[in-house]
């Protein structure tokens, strides 16, 4: 439908007529701003969010110490983004879907996975639920409603419109958030995505985390425009923009998003605006491409440290509680890690199942070909040759768990 | 002559492309001030300009459809995937367009300036997303043409020729070699010949043909079977479309045996062409099946990459199949 007015004379927009504001209500000193209505955030709501991002960022030091060290082929950290993460996925429901897109392994720590099965699946042991499939951080659990991580760009934003509709469709209530990052919102999947839930009213809330570089690419050649909030508009859509670092805004932004995807079954774009304190992964090194001096200004913003603060301020959190925290934090994850790295691989099987739902002739053939193969030369591929050996092969089914 | 690795060429080739030709722009994701992920296109925005060497936004289909564009107004537009595993967006773009463009138009437009670059393949453990060599959905399609070099050598000249090729290239860089193999460039302009594939080894008993990384692979196959006394041929094709089956089947009437390999899954893959068009111009010459070490008919793996990969122990292990039969 178009709704237009007349016009005689060639008036044309420049596409600068949209301002969008940011909605803040946290300084970086911890306390409201004036005029920010009170936080909806309770003690114990706000203590399981702060755990939630402290466990996030001591798992992420360690684990890129672990790939500094050799233990690990590749890490993503979400470092300077917990807020943004984490905030939002404290404003849904524990039931609603979670389509990230890599960066997000704070939603998973908040609703509770383990440490356990972050490690099985980083260092892709036989316990991985993906089944050593994927790079690490491709976390997936079906128990806590988080899709399975894929590594091209974008992909699960339409698909997060997709799972929304049939949502709506079930009638029970929930929605789908997807994550990404301002730099995927240039492909193709971004725009067909929000244009498709906007005419098919989908309860999606799409969430993106503007952390100003996409690899080397900064925003300023990512796109021309006032970020990527305005592109709601062209779909009209509901949109919010909001201060990424600021734990109060998120939330508060994030449940009235919720409120009006599954109450009104409109789709809402969130933009949270942050900063990528880390590199973009293991493999990058972010000093070829933007200063010390920049990161240093955006250190001073760390989300966790102006939630702290806040809570400090209530009597909420106290430098006693975040120094056992701490360690017990880094005693878990390192015993986590020592576990997972024992484990052994999968089963060599695990190379043709789940390629269609039963393996196919074809498959199987190709299979018991390279089994051959393998027992002609064991020494060279050390990992499939375990399984040759029934004594070795045994995997413990009480471990497996609920995945 | 200078010492290169592969991605030394290859950024060698591009440096002397926009040096030579100022049509010629270089552009995809971080491949500006950065220098590309792996810095093949390192130091060139800083020598030709922001306008020829920039940074898109992260689009792979916007990247080839501008290509696209600008290679129908006449510029030498040489766009870069970050990885092969990343293409797909584009395929529209390339399958649609890229391939069809001179023929529907009757020769009106086409898109000749055109290069794609992506690096592409395993043995990185870089699992389903960054391991894949997708270029048998290429060679299906009528229009392109697809090279893939196995040395710096051959990166560069290859390149260059592809780059001034009056058809559209899509030129599938062997990523694990990016680093790992060095050798002698001549440090000035040279090309290599497109759609002609070459014997790098003489011998009398089999005949195998690869390409990229790939070829490493048969090398090392080939040292332990000719241990064994077994004389073998080696071809590396260096361009899969439009291919060259002259030099294959001279070799066969020779040998009478065959082996094809490749890392993409063996359904459909590459080898599959080889096998079928050498059976029909060398029947009477074969003496045996002609066979195809592949991976397997499953996405690229990550823990059991080495097992899924058809190295060179599979290689051999064809070679004896072959000769035994």
């Amino acid at each position: 439908m178009t709704t237009t007015r007349d016009i005689y004379v060639p008036e044309f927009l420049a596409g600068d007529e949209f301002g969008i504001p940011t909605f803040r209500m946290l300084t970086q000193e911890g306390t409201l701003f004036e005029g920010a209505e009170p936080p909806s955030l309770d003690r114990d709501a706000a203590r399981a969010i702060y755990r939630a991002m402290i466990a996030t960022r001591v798992l992420d030091e360690r684990m890129l110490a672990a790939q500094r060290q050799g233990r690990l082929s590749f890490y993503m950290q979400c470092t300077g983004e917990e807020a943004a993460v984490i905030g939002a996925t404290a404003a849904l429901d524990d039931a609603d879907m979670i389509m990230a897109q890599y960066r997000e392994q704070g939603s998973l720590v908040y609703r509770g996975f383990g440490f356990d099965e972050f490690m099985n699946q980083l260092f892709g042991n036989e316990l991985d639920y993906g089944k050593g499939r994927q790079m690490p951080i491709h976390y997936g659990s079906r128990k806590l409603h988080y899709m399975t991580i894929s590594s091209p760009l974008a992909t699960q934003i339409p698909q997060a419109a997709g799972y929304a509709y049939g949502q709506k469709l079930a009638g029970e209530g929930r929605c789908t958030i997807t994550f990404f990052g301002e730099g995927a919102a240039s492909e193709g999947d971004f725009h067909a995505a929000l244009n498709m839930a906007a005419v098919h009213e989908a309860p999606v809330i799409f969430f993106c985390r503007n952390n100003g570089y996409a690899i080397s690419t900064p925003t300023v050649e990512q796109f021309a425009a006032d970020g990527v909030a305005p592109r709601a508009l062209g779909y009209r859509m509901h949109v919010i923009r909001v201060d990424g670092n600021d734990i109060l805004a998120v939330h508060r932004a994030t449940q009235e998003a919720r409120r009006i995807a599954v109450e009104h079954n409109k789709p809402v774009l969130i933009e949270a605006m942050t900063y990528r304190l880390a590199a973009h992964s293991s493999s990058d090194d972010p000093s070829g491409y933007r200063s010390r001096k920049e990161e240093e200004a955006w250190q001073e913003k760390d989300p966790i440290l102006r939630m702290q603060r806040w809570m400090t301020a209530q009597d909420w959190w106290s430098d006693d509680e975040e120094k056992t925290l701490q360690e017990q934090l880094r005693r878990e994850v390192l015993e986590a890690m020592k576990r997972a790295e024992k484990r052994p691989p999968p089963s060599l099987d695990t190379l043709v199942t789940d390629v269609y739902a039963e393996v196919t002739p074809a498959l199987q053939q190709q299979l018991d070909t390279l089994k051959a193969h393998i027992r002609r030369y064991p020494e060279a591929y050390p990992k499939g040759a375990r399984f040759l050996d029934p004594e070795l092969s045994r995997v413990d089914a009480n471990d497996e768990g609920e995945s | 002559m200078p010492t290169m690795n592969l991605l030394q060429a290859i950024n060698n080739a591009l440096d002397i492309a926009m040096s030579e030709d100022e049509k010629v722009l270089c552009f995809g994701e971080d491949v500006g001030g950065f220098g590309g992920v792996f810095r093949a296109t390192s130091h060139l925005q800083e020598r030709y300009g922001r306008a020829r060497c920039f940074n898109t936004p992260l689009v792979e289909q916007g990247i080839v459809g501008f290509a696209n564009g600008l290679a129908s107004q006449g510029s030498v537009p040489v766009a870069e995937i970050q990885f092969a595993d990343y293409i797909f967006p584009a395929f529209d773009q390339i399958v649609n367009e890229t391939a069809k463009f001179r023929h529907r138009s009757g020769d009106l437009f086409n898109v000749g300036g055109l290069t794609i670059r992506a690096p592409y393949g395993g043995g990185i453990s870089g699992g389903l997303y960054h391991s894949q060599s997708p270029e048998a959905y290429f060679t299906h399609t009528p229009g392109l043409k697809v090279v893939v070099p196995r040395n710096p050598y051959e990166a560069k000249g290859l390149l260059l020729a592809a780059i001034r090729d009056p058809d559209p290239v899509i030129f599938f860089e062997p990523k694990r070699l990016y680093r790992a193999a060095t050798g002698e460039v001549p440090e000035e302009d040279y090309q290599l010949p497109l759609g002609e594939a070459e014997v790098t080894k003489e011998g009398s008993d089999i005949t195998l043909v690869g390409w990229g990384a790939q070829m490493e692979v048969i090398d090392k196959a080939v040292a332990m079977a000719e241990k064994e006394g077994i004389s073998c041929e080696v071809i590396d094709l260096r361009t899969l479309l439009p291919w060259d089956a002259e030099t294959v089947a001279e070799s066969l009437f020779k040998t009478g045996r065959l082996v094809v390999t490749h890392e993409a899954p063996l359904t459909g893959g590459f080898a599959g062409e080889v096998a079928a068009t050498l059976q029909e111009r060398c029947f009477l010459y074969l003496e045996a099946p002609v066979l195809r070490v592949t991976g397997l008919d499953t996405p690229f793996p990550l823990t059991l990459e080495k097992e899924y990969l058809p190295d060179h122990l599979k290689v051999y292990e064809a070679i004896r199949d072959s000769v035994n039969y």
